[in-house]
């Protein structure tokens, strides 16, 4: 422990603790602008200058551990009129388009602004001259809005390692591109959107397609449908000042029917279809040999991308069951519509979602037309819905609980813990353990796949069996499992596992690239928990025994694996290159 | 048989350096005499000598011709080389009051023969640290001798070797650091090119102290002569059982090698050095931990400069006392500077430290090539300062320096006269660290490039008063909120200029005027009708055409048009365009 | 005929990449190498190395666009280098610049377009002394004159063939 004043206050804090979050202990805010808690610091920004009694120089409270018998100031008008100084210099590179920017009164930047109460412009504007990169349809560069945080970098190499983005020239010409600045559509970037979650301005954004779902919605002709993701519940109330991680689905179905769709569905239901298809899979390969261990889990659209590019070796281990949305998107337009008696081309679906790869995914390959449409007509992310609740007029925090529309808006407790890092595992365990064993699990909450390390191990006694599982999320921790795969299978050996969960996202859906600003772990735990205790209530915790899902297999697929099945609801992959350029 | 070394230099040269050329010749006058096995022809980096043309200074008889022309050459060869006589109408004596610790063989040892380096007790120190001290006794050498960092910032070198030692790691790492970014100075690479093995020594000595077994020299990929002479030392040095294992029968081992630089000035900061060694760019990081903790590939580092090294060597063989003699207080030894600029003799001066600047720059430099009056003299590179004439006296030393709002710096000392602006100046350094920020923080990268805006708004005749202001306001935050020393120091040279010549800032801004006359958009170019020849010369080169008229009344410059180039003024062959 | 060339291309990154495999640290250091040998670091060789290192392409181009010593682009046959270091623009280097960029009819850090000269302002060559200097290729140029300029280049443009 080492003990320092900061503003005349004593401080006690493990050794290593930085001046910021030894200030935050005892009530003192330092603005920071370029760390966030997520990502190492880097002192990119020097908006958190404080000084230390003895030394003429002011230090970064970001990246400065705290030492013994320091004393620190935090805030006197020197140290307000640098930091004001500062934050007038990056807005002197930074274009004046607040009101029609994304993050407007949602962005770190014009937050700090407002805070120092900057009136003028006291230096003149120069921004640099440099096209918005659309090319991928899922996030939007727009690098004149980019202060050169460096966060984006941290995130899509270190925490993703993808490498798509990297801060290219130097000086005033710093800049943020893929290599030798080809599109982002060119580059690894497998849509992740955590550049975009992390990015503290509008400088990189999810494409937002909002306008579309209005123009869907205004059109009589169009029968429009909506489903929401698992993680998509526990984090829009966030946009509505409600408490972090509080679970909103009666009031989404609500809002969602209130702007005009037609059928509200949930993801929750084809995540119950995608354990089923999957735990099946599970079984012939575990039990019955027939395909390659460990099998790998698909239904996260960045990791399928990632493993094309990265991992094409690892092909035949993959779940070749689509994701949710996908599912509950292609029964729309064949099942769904053939009962209500509907041309599915006039069927309108729009899956809202945590995520930014959604976007991509819905046009990957032909699998995503499997219905003779395509199956999902655009995806938005919660941000996105959050806005158009907004715009819609509807004062989502006193909406009433509605429920969702019959049959593909019924799920299962293990349906909803899909948006959470652990939870495919967990549901796919519970239900592959009555397939294998023919008898149910007396404890069904896996403790050792839930929570936020980076790679989970365990190994689940099945009957007879021994099922080896692990859990990665955060694309950094696919290495570590992915490697152990690839030696064995060198050497001939027994894989080290039998079944894989991997989540593109750190925490999983919950967060999201796509969901609200502002994520750290303590946030990804409280929506996780919101989730956790969506399953709890629940009185069916098991996605085979959801009646409604038998009730679909019955009517209309057929058997799990079966041809139908498999041609609705599986995809196939294919190795794609990094670089297209 | 003893060999003779021909060390060669170009130390004035009116177009292209002619010393390989010469150098070239002389090799083949010496085969064709056949002396190839008795004679080595060396080109050198420095012989303390400049401006005398193309200079040879034989050894080891020690004699220098100067002014030598390629006429001269068989000259030389035939008498000096082959009879052993002197040519006297070429032989040269300068006076060299300096004193030679850092250069002290540079120019007299062959760079390229380790034995040469040896002969003058080279690696005596080494020897001496491994065999009669500790490590611990070696630091202990250094503190008395009180050497600080030749670097810049003149961090005492022995407390860094001693927290390096201190410091927990299961390797260690010692980083020679060559990358001489401030423009203006090359003494670096004298040394380097000159007498290699003492800086190899120096870096072993430090390595010893804090235990490191792996070090690397970083040197500036436009230094090719220097990298190839180090490679060339290093290679004999390893050649001889000084680097690698069990190093003169002790159980001391290092390995040295060398890295380059690419082109980036903020790799001489000490975090960005090590990212570019890692191979990464070369972008600072906060300090702490500081590298003697946590430094190359994570793990306890010491970096030295150059000269730093070469001072060690000499204190381990000649005593730490020997060394604390000369200099000040506080600053001890000697300092090479380069100084340039507006001076008669332009070159690498070392002297103790305490030595005033008068001395440096009227008795070494021999004052002011074109009689004008000196104005200044800036230090300390692009993060320093002006120092004007009326400082003068003030003793060259960390400390006085600091208190005159410039500093040591790596050690180049520039010059300037009355025709020099320093509003001009101050925007070229301030050019420079623009260019050279790696750009990671904000107030470094907006600040300087706000900041040089400002500047060439004064320059360029808009300036208002208040401009003054929101460059002291930008220097604040780019002093107190960057990153590193690159742009913490970036508006010393405005801040210092604005001090000690606010007169210029205020005619620049206030009269609209520039003195020096450098500043050409605020300059007024007229055609004086009685000198006018009407030749036309200086309608056609004028590239926006905005002199008109006739052989009859006469050419006139439409002064709204006019983009002040000075096109005309130079190209008038009678004086007939007036510059104001 | 192509594919040999590519192949001695791609060969030619190996040799450089193996010599080098082992080092901590090596990434500049090969660059050097790649640009000694192909003048510039082009993309292909870019995607090579990559490969060849395993690191990723974002970091070869982070590295090579922060030093100014590595181009993305071919340089010319000669290259002129312009030092603008303090020595050297006390002492007029800016006219000299400006002289040679009049010639060429070039700005800095482009190339004529027939490939011959590429211009670019530098910071001292480390011969002060010699100031205002210029280097084109390997050769220093001291004390120049802006009216020598054209001579200089003249010497240059005889070799066009
Ligand atoms: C922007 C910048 C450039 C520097 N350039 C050099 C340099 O070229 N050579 C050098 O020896 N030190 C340079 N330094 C100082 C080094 O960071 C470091 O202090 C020095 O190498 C330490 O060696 P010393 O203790 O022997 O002086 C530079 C510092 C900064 C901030
Ligand atoms: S990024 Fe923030 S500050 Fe910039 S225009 Fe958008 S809302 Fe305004
Ligand atoms: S905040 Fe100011 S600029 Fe923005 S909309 Fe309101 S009045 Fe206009
Ligand atoms: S979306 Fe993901 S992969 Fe693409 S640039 Fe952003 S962080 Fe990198
Ligand atoms: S795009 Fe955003 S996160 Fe990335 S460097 Fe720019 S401001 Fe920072
Ligand atoms: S983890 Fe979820 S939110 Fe993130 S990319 Fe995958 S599917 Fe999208
Ligand atoms: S002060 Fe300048 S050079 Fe130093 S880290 Fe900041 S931007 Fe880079
Ligand atoms: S200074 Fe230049 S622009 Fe002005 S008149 Fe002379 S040649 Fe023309
Ligand atoms: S060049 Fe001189 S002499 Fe000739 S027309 Fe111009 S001003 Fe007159
Ligand atoms: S928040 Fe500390 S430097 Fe940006
Ligand atoms: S929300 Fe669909 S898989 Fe995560
Ligand atoms: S300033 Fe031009 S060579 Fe040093």
């Amino acid at each position: 422990m080492v003990k320092a004043r900061i503003n005349g206050i004593t401080v006690k804090v493990p050794e290593g603790t930085t001046i910021l979050d030894a200030a935050h202990k005892v009530q003192i805010k330092i603005p920071t602008l370029c760390k966030h808690p997520d990502l190492r610091a880097t002192g990119a920004c020097g908006v958190c200058i404080v000084k230390i009694k003895g030394s003429q120089k002011m230090v970064r409270a970001c990246c400065t551990p705290l030492e013994e018998n320091m004393e620190i100031t935090t805030h006197d008008p020197e140290i307000v009129a640098v930091r004001r100084s500062v934050i007038e210099l990056i807005l002197s590179r930074h274009p004046n388009e607040c009101l029609t920017c994304g993050r407007n009164q949602n962005c770190e930047l014009q937050k700090l602004a407002s805070d120092f109460g900057v009136r003028r412009e006291s230096f003149p504007q120069y921004l640099p001259d440099i096209k918005p990169d659309t090319s991928t349809g899922t996030i939007v560069l727009e690098p004149r809005k980019c202060i050169s945080c460096g966060r984006c970098i941290t995130v899509c190499q270190e925490m993703q390692n993808v490498w798509a983005l990297s801060m290219l020239e130097r000086g005033i010409d710093t800049r943020i591109s893929p290599a030798g600045d080809i599109s982002l559509a060119d580059s690894p970037c497998v849509n992740c959107g955590q550049c975009s979650a992390h990015c503290p301005t509008g400088a990189i954004f999810e494409n937002d397609e909002t306008a579309k779902v209005w123009q869907a919605l205004q059109d009589e002709n169009k029968y429009c449908i909506v489903e929401i993701a698992p993680a998509v519940r526990v984090a829009i109330g966030e946009a509505f000042g409600l408490p972090l991680g509080q679970n909103c689905t009666g009031k989404l179905y609500t809002a969602l029917r209130r702007m005009g769709f037609e059928a509200v569905f949930d993801t929750n239901f084809g995540a119950d279809v995608t354990i089923v298809e999957e735990a099946h899979e599970f079984v012939e390969r575990f039990v019955h040999k027939k395909g390659a261990l460990p099998l790998i889990t698909s239904c996260c659209p960045a990791w399928v991308d990632f493993m094309e590019k990265f991992y094409p070796d690892m092909i035949e281990h993959f779940s070749s069951c689509k994701s949710p949305h996908q599912i509950v998107g292609v029964l729309s337009k064949t099942y769904y519509a053939r009962k209500k008696r509907l041309d599915p081309a006039n069927a309108y679906v729009v899956s809202v979602m945590p995520c930014t790869a959604k976007k991509y995914e819905i046009k990957r390959s032909g699998e995503m037309f499997a219905s003779g449409h395509q199956d999902i007509d655009v995806s938005i992310t919660t941000r996105e819905l959050g806005r158009m609740i907004k715009q819609a007029g509807i004062d989502f925090a006193s909406l009433p609980d509605e429920e969702s529309d019959h049959i593909l808006g019924e799920y299962s407790g293990a349906g909803t813990i899909f948006g959470v890092t652990g939870g495919v595992m967990e549901a796919a365990l519970r239900t592959a353990y009555d397939y294998i064993t023919g008898g149910k699990l007396k404890n069904i909450d896996f403790e050792n796949v839930r929570g936020l390390a980076g790679v989970k191990e365990g190994a689940v006694p099945v009957g007879s069996h021994t099922v080896k599982v692990a859990v990665a999320h955060g694309l950094r921790n696919v290495e570590a499992v992915l490697s152990k795969v690839r030696l064995a299978k060198a050497r001939g050996e027994e894989p080290p596992y039998h079944f894989i969960e991997v989540m593109a996202c750190p925490g999983g859906c919950v967060g999201g690239g796509g969901q609200p600003y502002g994520v750290t772990d303590e946030l990804r735990v409280k929506r996780g928990k919101g989730l956790y205790k969506d399953d709890e209530a629940h009185t069916m915790r098991y996605s085979h025994e959801n009646p409604w899902v038998k009730k679909v297999y019955q009517d209309f697929l057929g058997e799990p694996l079966g041809t139908k099945a498999k041609e609705l609801l599986h995809a196939a992959y294919k190795a794609r290159p990094e670089y297209k350029k | 048989m003893t060999t003779t070394v021909v060390l060669i230099r170009d130390t004035d040269s009116g177009g292209a350096d002619r010393t390989r050329d010469v150098h070239d010749l002389f090799t083949q006058k010496v085969r064709d005499a056949g002396l190839q096995n008795e004679v080595q022809v060396v080109r050198a980096a420095d012989l303390g000598i400049y401006n005398k043309g193309m200079v040879a200074k034989i050894l080891p008889q020690g004699i220098v011709y100067a002014g030598i022309a390629d006429a001269d050459v068989d000259d030389i060869v035939t008498t000096t080389l082959a009879q052993k006589m002197p040519v006297s109408r070429l032989v040269y004596c300068g006076a060299n009051e300096q004193v030679r610790i850092v250069m002290r063989n540079c120019g007299i040892v062959n760079p390229e023969c380790i034995e040469d380096y040896i002969a003058r007790k080279g690696y005596q120190g080494i020897k001496r640290a491994l065999y009669d001290l500790t490590p611990e006794k070696a630091i202990e050498e250094l503190k008395t001798s009180g050497l600080r960092g030749r670097g810049g910032a003149g961090y005492p070198t022995w407390l860094k070797w001693s927290l390096a030692r201190n410091a927990f790691g299961d390797r260690k790492f010692v980083i020679c650091n060559g990358d001489e970014g401030d423009p203006g100075a090359y003494m670096d690479r004298s040394v380097l090119e000159g007498d290699p093995h003492s800086v190899i020594e120096g870096m072993m000595i430090a390595a010893y102290c804090i235990g490191a077994t792996k070090g690397f020299l970083y040197i500036r990929a436009e230094y090719p002569l220097a990298i190839k002479r180090v490679q060339k030392a290093l290679d004999d040095a390893y050649g001889t059982g000084l680097l690698g294992k069990d190093i003169l029968g002790t159980s001391f081992c290092l390995d040295l090698e060398v890295r380059l630089g690419a082109g980036a000035f903020v790799c001489g900061e000490e975090t960005a050095l090590i990212a570019s060694v890692e191979g990464k760019r070369g972008t600072p990081r906060p300090r702490p931990p500081y590298p003697s903790d946590v430094g190359l590939f994570g793990k306890p580092t010491v970096i030295n400069n150059v000269e730093t090294f070469a001072n060690v060597s000499y204190i381990l063989l000649n005593g730490a006392k020997t060394f604390a003699s000369i200099g000040t207080d506080k600053s001890k030894g000697t300092k090479v500077f380069a100084l340039t600029g507006k001076i008669r003799n332009s070159g690498l001066v070392e002297i103790p430290m305490g030595t005033p600047l008068r001395v440096i720059i009227e008795d070494i430099g021999g004052g002011v090539a074109s009689g004008k009056k000196i104005l200044a003299v800036q230090t300390g590179g692009p993060s320093g300062g002006v120092i004007p004439e009326q400082h003068f006296d003030t003793p060259v030393s960390y400390e006085h320096l600091l208190e005159l709002g410039s500093f040591m710096g790596s050690g180049g000392m520039i010059v300037m006269d009355e025709d020099d602006c320093l509003v001009d100046i101050a925007k070229f350094y301030l050019g420079f660290c623009v260019d050279e920020s790696c750009g990671k923080c904000a107030p470094c990268r907006i600040g300087g490039f706000q900041m040089l805006k400002v500047l060439e708004k004064i320059t360029d005749g808009k300036g208002m008063p208040e401009d003054l202001d929101t460059l002291k306001r930008i220097a604040q935050a780019m002093r107190k909120a960057s990153l590193c020393a690159l742009g913490q120091g970036a508006p010393n040279p405005i801040i210092s200029t604005m001090k000690y010549f606010a007169e210029e800032y205020r005619q620049h801004i206030v009269d609209r005027k520039c003195r020096a006359g450098k500043c050409t958009r605020l300059m007024r170019f007229e055609i004086l009708d009685t000198s006018c020849k009407r030749c036309k010369l200086c309608v056609v080169n004028c590239p926006v055409h905005c002199i008109a008229g006739d052989r009859e009344k006469g050419y006139r410059i439409d002064q709204e048009k006019c983009i002040k180039c000075g096109r005309c003024f130079e190209v008038c062959k009678f004086e007939a365009v007036a510059r104001s | 005929m192509e594919s040999t060339k590519e192949m001695s291309v791609k060969d030619q990154v190996k040799a450089i990449a193996g010599q080098w495999r082992d080092r901590e640290g090596n990434l500049i250091m090969i660059l050097h190498q790649i640009q000694g040998k192909f003048g510039y670091v082009p993309r292909e060789v870019a995607l090579l190395l990559s490969r060849e290192l395993d690191v990723p392409l974002a970091t070869i181009y982070e590295v090579i666009t922060f030093y100014n010593y590595f181009k993305l682009e071919k340089p010319g046959k000669y290259n002129i280098a312009v030092c603008m270091g303090t020595a050297c623009y006390l002492k007029g280097a800016s006219q000299i610049l400006d002289a040679v960029k009049d010639l060429l009819n070039i700005d800095e850090g482009e190339t004529t377009p027939d490939g011959m000269f590429r211009l670019d302002a530098v910071r001292c060559l480390g011969c002060c002394g010699l100031a205002p200097v210029i280097m084109i290729n390997d050769r220093i140029y001291g004390k120049v004159k802006k009216e020598q300029v054209m001579e200089i280049l003249a010497a240059y443009k005889k070799n066009k063939e």
